[in-house]
């Protein structure tokens, strides 16, 4: 089962897609969601999140500034304000 | 009675106005298409992020809630942030805006509140400063970009923050269109700052994790969650900028269009009633020999 990840901005959702892990840069430390994660709330700081489409393939790299992450039972959703590449 | 020279330049001045608004027309038409995208896209963050508010705040209320949240206290300063076109030819909306932002202040001034107002977009100064000259403090300016966009919406949302913690005003109010067609945007006034409790608290499983804790969490989601606001409140006024103006330019092009046909007629009338008498002339002429 892949993990559902949106990545959202003010200006538009930048990505709504099936993948395999995702890394965020939370505050307190990266942290990795795969599927099935227990529900969580963190703000990130200001850094990279790493999508990894399959369990084998090299990461898409986001650079993302100010937001802040939140697992429930559909999947992952990172808020963004701002987010390059 | 203007002579039949005049009356070819009314027509054709009357024609070269209505190209401008029929160009206007259309140029709103197309940018609406764009605006109206953008409202939509910006959709799903202010969603998501009022109804992350609204399980944290259910959680966070009481003594512990930051000011943002919780007031200062006292609701007896109030500060008016009106969000106003910086262009017109847009109908009446920027007076329909500038009506309710005034109606909304007499009505805070009845009750013994002092009231302030910020203002964002040029439209709105002139006729504000005419009736409470002395209340138009701060305001900012977006007609330097094309298109105002996030930035500038945090832009504006930092200053209030930070007049806020300076303590200049209790309560901050957002005038604003709010866009529900070419033909119809209603003026809405919101309540910015302190951040209003959500009513319809759902309480969550408490099983979620919050890192750091939910009061930091919540402290960092304040600012953010007036920055969509003003966000939403610009995309609001661009779509409702460039409907008006198309609905007006409309009004314009076909009422130019009624002043041409009514103007050639009367030109038609003269012209003929000056070629009756020619006849006439020479006819009397004629018959005088």
């Amino acid at each position: 089962m892949p993990l559902h990840f949106e990545l959202v901005t003010p200006a538009k959702l930048v990505r709504s897609e099936d993948v395999h892990m995702v890394v965020v840069p939370g505050t307190e430390g990266e942290f990795g969601v795969l599927e099935g994660h227990a529900p969580f709330m963190s703000t990130i700081r200001d850094g990279a999140l790493q999508v990894f489409a399959t369990a084998n393939s090299a990461p898409v790299v986001i650079q993302v500034r100010g937001g802040f992450a939140e697992v429930n039972e559909t999947g992952l959703t990172v808020l963004a304000e701002h987010v390059e590449g | 009675m203007p002579s039949l020279k005049e009356l070819k330049g009314r027509i054709n001045s009357v024609k070269s106005t209505q190209k401008i608004t029929k160009a206007k027309q259309m140029v709103a038409a197309a940018k609406l298409r764009r605006a109206q995208a953008a409202a939509e896209a910006g959709r799903p963050y202010a969603t998501r992020l009022a109804a992350v508010m609204a399980s944290l705040a259910g959680k966070v209320a009481g003594d512990s809630a930051p000011k943002l949240l919780g007031g200062t206290g006292s609701d007896q300063r109030h500060l008016l942030v009106v969000v106003n076109t910086d262009k017109g030819l847009c109908g009446g909306l920027n007076s329909n805006l500038v009506k309710a932002a005034k109606l909304k202040a007499k009505e805070l001034i009845a009750a013994g509140k002092t009231v302030e107002f910020y203002l964002v977009g040029k439209k709105g100064r002139a006729p504000l400063k005419r009736e409470f000259p002395t209340l138009i403090g701060a305001g900012f300016d977006t007609s330097t970009v094309k298109t105002p966009g996030f930035a500038e919406a945090e832009a504006i949302a930092n200053e209030l923050i930070a007049m806020f913690d300076a303590g200049k005003f209790d309560v901050a109010h957002l005038v604003y269109p709010t866009f529900k067609s070419a033909l119809a945007q209603d003026p809405t006034i919101n309540q910015l700052i302190p951040v209003p409790a959500p009513t319809d608290a759902v309480p969550l499983d408490s099983v979620v994790e919050y890192e750091p804790s939910e009061e930091e969490i919540l402290e960092e989601l304040l600012p953010r969650y007036v920055r969509t606001q003003l966000f939403g409140a610009l995309l609001e006024r661009e779509a409702s900028e460039q409907g008006a103006s198309m609905t007006a330019m409309d009004n314009a092009t076909r009422n130019a269009g009624e002043l041409i046909s009514k103007l050639t007629i009367i030109y038609n009338r003269q012209r003929q009633a000056a070629i009756t008498t020619e006849l006439i002339e020479i006819i009397a002429g004629a018959e005088a020999l």
